[in-house]
């Protein structure tokens, strides 16, 4: 019985359980459950427990977009339950599978309905329609679900106008192994009692009842009386009749067990694998002068967890492949939003994006990658943003605007016009500042002034086009900034890439050595010997193909490491950089 | 669950904290439970322990000669506390040298029952992240949550563990000065269900306070901690050190009540440690090579 209650749906709370930011403590067959409803209205069903340190996520708080954990403050995304920050290690993006499990979410009947692994749809109950109905008081019994069912067959209660009549005629109209619908009538007057029985566990059940007809004033005080009294009664025989069983063993839940990477300690930096995802463009809108918006939505299922400072690799209709970050909010999890500036010297990119892909169009996108995250321990984060730089920096602003943390958002363009995502700017109010029409000059005097103001642990974060971004690195550092206190994302290298060098890769952990001809990338001769490597836009600027050197000297050409992890040799960008030396060892 | 009394012969070797002395009145019967099994304690007037299990002719609050008791189980003091075995505890319970030392205040600062197994209270104890959350502006906030990287051994010759260079950002740091800062701390895990932490003292720099940590498990998903200080502070009053040290115990204790499971997986993939971990991970390693079974769902083999 009880496997075929696993496959079935059950109702395990009330809509009403389910008051704005709340957690609430479900149960089915042993299992717990926070059940917990986002601001844009989607219900969360999770196991009750964080994957960090087992602490139940109903006593967490649901901010509206995330639900935190009270022990370390680890932040789940609604919808996706993906893990979006770590406290204890700021500078670090969760591995993106720390997911929690999620169960399905239904509601009907004013009841939420969840299932272990449901087969079918939430059952259609003759008589009841989907609105004015009146849901009674869950009544909890310590009794098995098949006992209560049983009982119920037996029930007797008044039609909802005839409460003092004399004893209505009570027909069961269906009756289930989990469910009973009962009619009484009297008189003319007859009402219909739908009573689902939930197992919460081997001993324990909830009734919860449904009446077909809402009842308006204080009559409805005295039909939920009324009810209340008549199944308190058959709750004390129930636990009467069950109290001299011998009580069954209660169900233990199994966990599923993290996955095997997650179980290891993990290393310093992760790197995504290569997955293609198919979405719907299900919005195109103008998202400011010469910047195309784009709402993209899963085809199937969910998307994966994104964290501020993500971006998604976009295949597009031209086989071209271009990078854009993800502007999204916290819990905004049912979409991609991007912004799409058309560059004038588009080599098929953004022109493609503005001009053929429509609303309706499907796209393949990679998962999120971020390699620019987001510390969130900072006292004060100040972001510039330049032009269609504002994408990953608006992310991040919402996100941090969401905990309540301190920042000022700089934003750099020629007119208001070109300001993007004005509904997402105008919920900042005043940490978002504008900088509008100023000259190269201009810009300096302002980077300099808004950059005048360092302390310890304030962080920087800039987005924007290549020269502003060096003048804005030059000011910080002039300014007193530490190098790990300022944290930059390039749209493009454009550097000379110099690929006249020809040298010889040895992979430590996978013990090949390989030759780089000049003219190849090290990414690539690692390709062509089967060596998988995660990477994006392939031209040094968004950190994906980011390898350790262990020995050897590399030939820096990216854009995406700061000077001092250039200068300590130990990283490198395996795209588009190479070595100064003859041989190059590294940890792959 | 619990119905099973312990058969871990590692736990019941153990030396096990039953009782502080100094709550504990002289010629009197006072009862508690160890492993799931009665037992009654009793002291004379100057502080000589015997311990035995629990018989109806000796009931808790009856008034008891000491050197009467037969069949007692093996008891010492230490640390300020009555401990007993149920099994063949080895001669010596854990040294903390700084016990010895006069200028130091000792004190029990509460024993809180608590409905978690004796492992996972250890961890929580060992647990720097928590600070923010959980004991918000006391030993840390917000955003200052960093766990930086620190040390941790095993100690083979010591059998213990040892986590040193362990940093967390403290709001009001010392009395001294009003800012918040980085403190030090260093623990130790010399016994499965005790652990010893020391902290950068305010008064002395040179010199670190000691609080410990010392579970009697009642059964395996119940504990009563009794909470040790060795501090250094002439100023202030045994309540008001004993109520900051109350303060904290309180508010973890709502969150060690709701974790699921109570009792410690050892399966390393039963939860997800992060770097700031490392303590634990040790900690939950070394009890699966000691192969404690009390308290802990041990790893399927």
């Amino acid at each position: 019985m009880l496997e075929e209650a696993r496959n079935r749906w059950h109702p395990i709370a009330s809509t009403s359980d389910l008051p704005h930011r709340h957690v609430f403590h479900g149960q089915l067959m042993g299992r717990e459950f926070a059940v917990w409803r986002a601001d844009d209205g989607f219900v969360n069903v999770w196991e009750n427990r964080c994957l960090h340190r087992g602490v139940r996520l109903s006593i967490g708080i649901n901010d509206g977009r995330e639900l935190k954990c009270q022990y370390h403050g680890w932040r789940y995304a609604n919808r996706t339950a993906g893990c979006t920050y770590i406290p204890a290690h700021p500078a670090d993006a969760p591995a993106r599978t720390i997911t929690n499990r999620t169960f399905p979410a239904v509601e009907r009947y004013g009841l939420v309905w969840s299932a272990e692994e449901p087969i079918g749809e939430v059952p259609d109950i003759a008589g009841l329609a989907e609105c004015d109905l009146l849901v009674l008081r869950a009544i909890p019994v310590n009794a098995p679900a098949g006992r209560v069912i049983e009982r119920l067959k037996a029930h007797r209660f008044q039609p909802s106008g005839k409460l003092d009549a004399a004893d209505g005629e009570i027909s069961v109209e269906a009756a289930q192994e989990f469910s009973i619908a009962l009619r009484s009538r009297y008189g003319g007057s007859e009402t219909l009692a739908v009573f689902f029985v939930q197992p919460v566990d081997s001993n324990r059940s909830v009734i919860r009842g449904v009446l077909d007809h809402g009842v308006q004033g204080a009559g409805r005080i005295a039909v939920l009386r009324h009810h209340n009294e008549r199944l308190s009664a058959l709750r004390d025989l129930a636990e009467r009749e069950a109290a001299a069983a011998p009580a069954p063993a209660p169900i233990e839940p199994v966990y599923e067990r993290v996955s095997p990477e997650l179980a290891e300690l993990p290393e310093l930096t992760t790197h995504g694998r290569k997955a293609a995802l198919r979405v719907t463009v299900s919005k195109k809108w103008p998202a400011a002068d010469g910047i195309a918006g784009f709402e993209l939505r899963p085809v199937k299922g969910l998307l994966p967890t994104f964290h501020p400072g993500a971006h998604i690799d976009v295949h597009m209709p031209n086989g071209e492949i271009r990078q854009y970050s993800i502007t999204n909010g916290p819990g905004e999890t049912d979409r991609f939003v991007i912004g799409v500036k058309l560059e004038r010297d588009s080599k098929g990119g953004s022109k493609c994006m503005h001009e053929t892909v429509r609303e309706g169009d499907v796209l393949a996108i990679s998962e999120p990658r971020n390699n620019f995250p987001l510390r969130r321990d900072a006292v004060k984060t100040l972001f510039v943003a330049g032009g269609i730089g504002i994408t990953p920096l608006l992310a991040m602003a919402q996100a941090l605007k969401n905990q309540n943390l301190a920042y000022e958002l700089h934003y750099f363009a020629q007119t208001e016009a070109q300001l993007a995502f004005p509904d997402r700017l105008e919920p900042l109010g005043n940490a978002l500042k504008p900088h509008l029409g100023l000259s190269p000059e201009q810009t300096g005097a302002a980077l300099r002034e808004l950059l005048s103001s360092y302390k310890r642990d304030m962080h920087l974060y800039i987005c924007g086009p290549g020269p502003m971004l060096e003048a804005a690195r030059a000011v910080a550092a002039e300014q007193g900034w530490p190098e790990t206190a300022v944290h930059f994302e390039y749209f493009k290298n454009t550097n000379m890439i110099d690929d006249s060098s020809s040298f010889q890769v040895a992979l430590a952990r996978s013990c090949v050595t390989l030759k780089v001809p000049a003219g190849k990338t090290i990414l690539e001769a690692m390709r062509e010997a089967g060596i998988d490597m995660p990477s994006s836009c392939e031209q040094g600027a968004c950190g994906t193909c980011l390898a350790t050197v262990i020995e050897g000297e590399p030939d820096h050409q990216d854009v995406y490491l700061s000077r001092s992890e250039r200068e300590s040799g130990t990283k490198i960008m395996t795209c588009v950089s190479r070595a100064k030396s003859a041989r190059l060892v590294l940890d792959i | 669950m619990n119905t099973r009394k312990c058969t871990d012969p590692v736990v019941l070797n153990l030396w096990h904290p039953i009782g502080a002395i100094d709550e504990t009145p002289a010629g009197i019967v006072v009862e508690t439970v160890l492993l799931e099994e009665r037992v009654s304690l009793a002291k004379t007037a100057d502080n000589v322990v015997a311990v035995w299990r629990s018989r109806p002719d000796l009931r808790a609050g009856d008034t008891v000669e000491i050197a009467s008791i037969a069949d007692r189980l093996p008891a010492k003091l230490a640390y300020g506390y009555v401990w007993t075995s149920l099994g063949s505890p080895p001669q010596d319970i854990f040294p903390i040298p700084e016990y010895a030392e006069g200028d130091r205040r000792k004190l029990n600062a509460a024993t809180i029952g608590v409905n978690v197994s004796a492992p996972r209270a250890i961890e929580n104890f060992l647990d720097m992240g928590h600070f923010p959350y959980v004991h918000t502006d006391i030993l840390g906030v917000e955003p200052h949550t960093e766990v930086k990287e620190y040390d941790v051994e095993i100690s083979v010759d010591r059998d213990e563990i040892l986590a040193t260079r362990c940093r967390f950002f403290q709001p009001m740091a010392s009395t001294a000065s009003d800012g918040g800062a980085d403190v030090d701390y260093v623990y130790r895990v010399p016994h499965p269900f005790c652990s010893v932490l020391y902290k950068s003292s305010p008064l002395d720099e040179t010199r670190r306070d000691v609080i410990a940590v010392f579970l009697q498990p009642v059964d395996q998903e119940h504990v009563r901690a009794h909470m040790m200080l060795c501090v250094l502070d002439e100023d202030n009053e045994d309540k008001v050190i004993k109520r900051f040290q109350q303060t904290i115990f309180g508010q973890d204790k709502p969150i060690l009540e709701n974790q699921v499971p109570k009792r410690l997986p050892l399966d390393p993939r039963a939860e997800t440690p992060i770097r700031a971990d490392k303590s634990a991970i040790a900690y939950r390693r070394w009890l699966s090579q000691k192969g404690v079974t009390y308290g802990v769902i041990p790893a399927a083999a």
